[in-house]
């Protein structure tokens, strides 16, 4: 008796779930009304803030704009060199963690680079060039090695096109590895060879190239 | 006993309760002038790859089954489209500069060499969606080949 009693109970629920199912697909179809609307924006709201909490992966460049334009850094490609040095220093002596916060400093400083100067034309492709940096040194921020490398490559070829237009005070050296992905190159400020995309396990694979400056 | 069936009943009341809450479907009428499969030109073996293991996630367009409509799923797949278009959304593959389209594809070839995508989870949630061998090797050498021509 008292199965029966469950099991009605259970079937109830059952089907009143098929029902409301079937009618929160409809209600989602048809305009919202005023409490569902609210509700969107709740759920959205929720939503929002649980993707912050795993993944500061930040697509948040108004958030960055801001935070970078109070701090008063100026906007120069100098900076950016600075921070990508950095960051391949970290790569070298295969630091993941050092590389993650220095890929972060690095987007910050992207970002805010000042491009009034330059004509149309270089503005353009300028913006190009960091809106892609910026999304690697981002990845970079928060992922493992390995993935930190394979980004590493393509943030270089960007910060190597950036200093064509931009130039720059120093002498840069522009070396490549043959080994890494059908070859890679990348920037450093002094001639002798310290592969960001092998570490220690191939620290002096590579040679330089090009001399820039 | 009497608590077990308390605690049971709850979690339906609970389960049927979130079901009011609706969430932002991402599915759209139209294909935008944009879309990667109508700039590229795609052969049919691709499109449909695309389509079966990629859109879902990289499109503003997601074919929901049944079970992906119902709470909490919905939620969980709401929080993960949003951060597959915001990475990669191939409904709006023209809006990028040729350098980002260059980036983009490199990164696809990556992901899908590495079997990182299509994500593990979802191949267990869509068996059709796994690439095999072949189909790999396939859409990859495709993707080599967009890349280079760009």
């Amino acid at each position: 008796m008292k199965n029966l009693k469950v099991t009605t109970g259970i079937l109830a629920i059952a089907i009143a779930l098929v029902t409301l199912t079937v009618m929160s697909c409809k209600d989602t179809k048809k305009e919202h009304s005023n409490e569902d609307s609210l509700h969107t924006e709740m759920s959205a709201d929720e939503n929002h803030s649980a993707m912050n909490h795993d993944n500061s992966n930040g697509h948040h460049d108004n958030e960055n704009k801001e935070m970078t334009m109070n701090a008063d850094q100026d906007g120069n490609s100098e900076l950016i060199l600075k921070d990508y040095f950095n960051l391949k220093n970290a790569l070298v002596a295969d630091d993941n963690s050092k590389a993650k916060e220095l890929g972060g400093k690095l987007a910050k400083s992207l970002v805010n680079l000042d491009v009034s100067k330059y004509t149309d034309a270089q503005k353009s492709e300028l913006n190009e060039i960091i809106e892609d940096a910026v999304e690697h040194a981002e990845h970079i921020s928060e992922s493992p090695m390995a993935h930190q490398r394979e980004h590493f490559k393509i943030l270089s070829k960007d910060v190597t096109d950036m200093v064509t237009i931009t130039g720059t005070a120093n002498t840069l050296y522009e070396q490549f590895c043959p080994m890494y992905d059908k070859g890679s190159a990348w920037l450093s400020m002094s001639e002798e060879v310290r592969n960001p995309y092998y570490g220690s396990k191939m620290l002096k694979c590579g040679k330089v190239q090009k001399e820039i400056n | 006993m009497k608590t077990v069936k308390n605690i049971v009943l709850v979690l339906m009341v609970a389960f049927v309760g979130i079901q009011f809450i609706p969430t932002k479907r991402n599915q759209s009428d139209t294909v935008p002038v944009t879309d990667f499969m109508l700039v590229n030109k795609v052969p049919n073996n691709i499109k449909s790859m695309l389509q079966v293991s990629c859109y879902d996630c990289h499109s503003n367009n997601t074919n929901y089954p049944w079970y992906n409509k119902m709470q909490p799923i919905a939620w969980f797949l709401e929080g993960h489209i949003n951060e597959g278009k915001a990475e990669l959304n191939f409904s709006e593959w023209d809006s990028l500069s040729n350098r980002r389209k260059l980036s983009k594809l490199r990164s696809i070839i990556k992901q899908i060499e590495s079997d990182k995508m299509p994500l593990e989870f979802y191949i267990s949630i869509h068996k059709d969606a796994e690439f095999s061998e072949e189909e790999k090797i396939t859409i990859i050498q495709w993707m080599t080949q967009l890349r280079d021509s760009l």
